[in-house]
């Protein structure tokens, strides 16, 4: 069910709100009326605090399951300051799910990996939660996540219980460890070359911040994973989240209804020059 | 040039154009045509023939535009008018929301003004086109503006066949003109010399046959659409400017570290005249504004421009800080990555980005430059 007017926000009330990070909250937000609309792993909604202003920000919950839609939100600014100020019971405008997301249909059979950095994890934590709900038709599945410090990895709890998983590869490193981090330390992409990747099965899931995915899809280049089987999840300024405002635009690309997920084999020429 | 299409045609004198007017405001119709006003021809309400520019014709050149006396009496005897009717069908200023908070929670509603229906007059071929590419953007199949799709369904197009092309003008290029070719009820051509000054009036539609059957007219005949014809060629072959098209498309798209984007933008002021100007440019941002209680919000959309640092602003910084990038962004859009995203030049060839540009930059010009020595391949910023 999308509403009739696109550009009309829907109200939704907070449910529960969880602090993740340093600066970052979890929240659960829950319909006024009627039930949330469907939505795929790497879409993202619009959401609106009362007078402020509204940003995008991608569903981070499990797809199949609940009733709410579950957002993880980082203070970067006003907008995005002001959605992790408030407390369950507050209200709060949604437009959407937009978007494309990750190309998980079609992926069966397939290595899976998962590269996040940093927030760039919540977009993917819906792929994740819909891959172990079929954990069986896909081949190895790898996530490889980098963050800042120890404190800053996002979702640690669940991390560390998908860690203990036989048939789940979690992969954490850092930038800056501490004198408890006995794990890797150095940026994401430097764990794509010794990860024994099979280049013609693997499909390759990438989020976090733009120079990261550009060094990360570099890495997988050279692994020899084809650029048609390299995603990434672009981030650029987004007002309409329907195609028509243009601030979105990646070359021909309309970030927003084209992506926000775009195939390396795509984007691979205008994501090295500057600006675009 | 062929002679115009053998479709329902009629001769209307002044007093017939006069007659067409008041017909449409007796349908409810606002009518807006070409008046003078500050020195420019605009489009503003009219209530008959005696608001247009009789006599008026507009110098146009690159960074310059003057008003100047023709020698005859001709009413559209000018080119682009600095704002085409973009800014009727897609307001510069709209509020789509209003919001409050009720006991539990938002209270949204819908804030979009019903427009009054629009006569235009005088659509010119290239402003024709510009319209039928505003409909893809914001007529599309997976998202719709209904409030634009109402103004537009419900506006009534005369179109201008053009009798006079300015030096700033290349729809010839573009394939857009001097003819109006696409959705209009009526379309005009100005049929003025010594012996006469009349409009052929050519239908195309249900509702622009009905209403030409109530003008006092005469029947078109051969010489009246041979006349027509010869206005159109005169004037296509009047261009003021060309611009090669052919792989224009892929000439742009690879070459997006061509040196010319340097030189161009230390010219390039990243004013925004261009994108304000432009019929198809269709970008806008949204600002949320509250009451001073704080009681009330409501959503406003404004026209926005990509050569502004905010257009592109991201946590962290600008994506397009530099001019270069802006101005690569504004010209590679409208000609090249428009026909992925729409399937047509998003260029009409109005010339009016050449002429409201303070500087004079000349989007021919530039495409020309890049041309000139293609394929020079960014660096690996990877
Ligand atoms: C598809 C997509 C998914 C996202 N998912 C998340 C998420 O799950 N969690 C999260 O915390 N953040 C996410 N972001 C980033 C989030 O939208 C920005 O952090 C937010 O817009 C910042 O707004 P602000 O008003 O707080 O900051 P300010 O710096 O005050 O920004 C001012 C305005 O610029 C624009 N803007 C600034 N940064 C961005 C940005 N990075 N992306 C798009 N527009 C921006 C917005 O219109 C914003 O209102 C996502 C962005 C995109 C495009
Ligand atoms: S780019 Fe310039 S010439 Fe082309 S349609 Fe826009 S204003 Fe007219
Ligand atoms: S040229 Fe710039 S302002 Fe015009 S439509 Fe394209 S992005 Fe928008
Ligand atoms: S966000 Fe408006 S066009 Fe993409």
């Amino acid at each position: 069910m999308v509403a009739p007017d696109p550009f009309l926000p829907q109200p939704y009330r907070v449910e529960r709100r969880r602090r993740e990070l340093v600066g970052a909250v979890t929240l659960e937000l829950a319909p006024l009326v009627g039930a949330r609309p469907d939505f795929a792993p790497g879409q993202f909604n619009m959401l609106y605090v009362f007078g402020v202003g509204e940003v995008a920000i991608s569903l981070s919950g499990d797809a199949e399951r609940g009733t709410t839609f579950v957002h993880t939100v980082r203070n970067v600014g006003a907008v995005s300051g002001a959605l992790t100020r408030l407390e369950v019971g507050a209200s709060v405008g949604v437009r959407g799910p937009f978007g494309r997301g990750w190309p998980l249909t079609g992926a069966e059979g397939a290595d899976l990996l998962l590269v996040a950095g940093g927030l760039g994890l919540a977009p993917l934590r819906p792929a994740l939660y819909a891959i172990l709900a079929r954990r069986e038709r896909y081949g190895r599945v790898l996530i490889m996540v980098g963050s800042r410090s120890p404190e800053d990895i996002l979702y640690r709890r669940e991390l560390e219980h998908w860690r203990r998983r036989p048939d789940l590869e979690v992969l954490l490193t850092v930038d800056h460890a501490d004198a408890d981090w006995h794990g890797h330390v150095g940026v994401v992409p430097a764990l794509i070359p010794h990860a024994g990747l099979d280049p013609a099965r693997t499909l390759a899931l990438v989020c976090g911040p733009e120079v990261m995915m550009r060094f990360a899809a570099n890495a997988l280049l050279a692994a020899g994973i084809g650029p048609g089987r390299i995603h990434l999840s672009m981030e650029r300024n987004m007002k309409c989240a329907v195609g028509q405002c243009g601030h979105c635009q990646f070359g021909p690309f309309f970030v927003c209804k084209d992506g926000p997920v775009l195939g390396l084999d795509r984007i691979g020429g205008i994501l090295a020059v500057p600006e675009i | 040039m062929d002679a115009l299409p053998t479709a329902t045609a009629a001769v209307l004198d002044r007093d017939g154009l006069q007659a067409l007017i008041e017909a449409l405001a007796a349908r409810g119709f606002r009518v807006c045509g070409p008046v003078v006003r500050d020195a420019a021809i605009v489009y503003d309400e009219i209530s008959g023939v005696a608001d247009l520019p009789a006599g008026w014709t507009d110098r146009q050149a690159p960074g310059r535009y003057r008003l100047e006396r023709r020698a005859d009496q001709a009413l559209f005897g000018f080119a682009a008018v600095p704002q085409a009717w973009k800014r009727f069908l897609h307001p510069p200023v709209e509020t789509l929301w209003r919001v409050r908070q009720g006991e539990d929670g938002m209270l949204f509603s819908s804030a979009v003004e019903t427009a009054p229906r629009y006569a235009f007059l005088g659509v010119r071929a290239c402003d024709l086109r510009a319209i039928a590419i505003q409909d893809r953007v914001f007529c599309a199949d997976d998202c719709r503006d209904d409030a634009y799709e109402r103004r537009r369904r419900d506006a009534f197009i005369v179109a201008l066949n053009c009798s006079e092309a300015g030096d700033t003008c290349f729809c010839v290029s573009m394939g857009t003109g001097p003819r109006a070719e696409g959705a209009f009820d009526l379309a005009l051509t100005e049929l003025l010399d010594a012996s006469r000054h009349e409009f052929l009036v050519e239908v195309g539609s249900a509702a622009g046959e009905e209403l030409l059957a109530g003008l006092p007219r005469r029947t078109a005949t051969e010489p009246d659409r041979a006349a027509a014809a010869s206005v159109v060629a005169r004037t296509a072959g009047r261009m003021g400017r060309s611009l090669e098209t052919a792989g224009l498309q892929e000439l742009l798209e690879s070459n997006p570290e061509h040196p010319r984007w340097d030189e161009v933008a230390e010219r390039c002021l990243a004013c925004a005249n261009c994108t304000m100007v432009c019929p198809t440019c269709f970008c806008t941002t949204l600002e949320d504004h509250s009451d001073l209680s704080g009681g009330s919000a409501e959503r406003v959309r404004l026209w926005d421009s990509c050569f502004t640092l905010d257009f592109s602003y991201i946590h962290g910084g600008s994506v397009r800080q530099t001019d270069k990038g802006r101005y690569r962004q504004w010209m590679t859009h409208k000609l090249a990555t428009w026909f992925d995203q729409f399937g047509s030049s998003g260029c009409v060839g109005c010339g009016r980005c050449i002429t409201w540009c303070p500087v004079g930059i000349d989007i021919t010009e530039e495409a020309a430059a890049i041309r000139a020595t293609p394929h020079i391949q960014g660096g690996d910023h990877g």
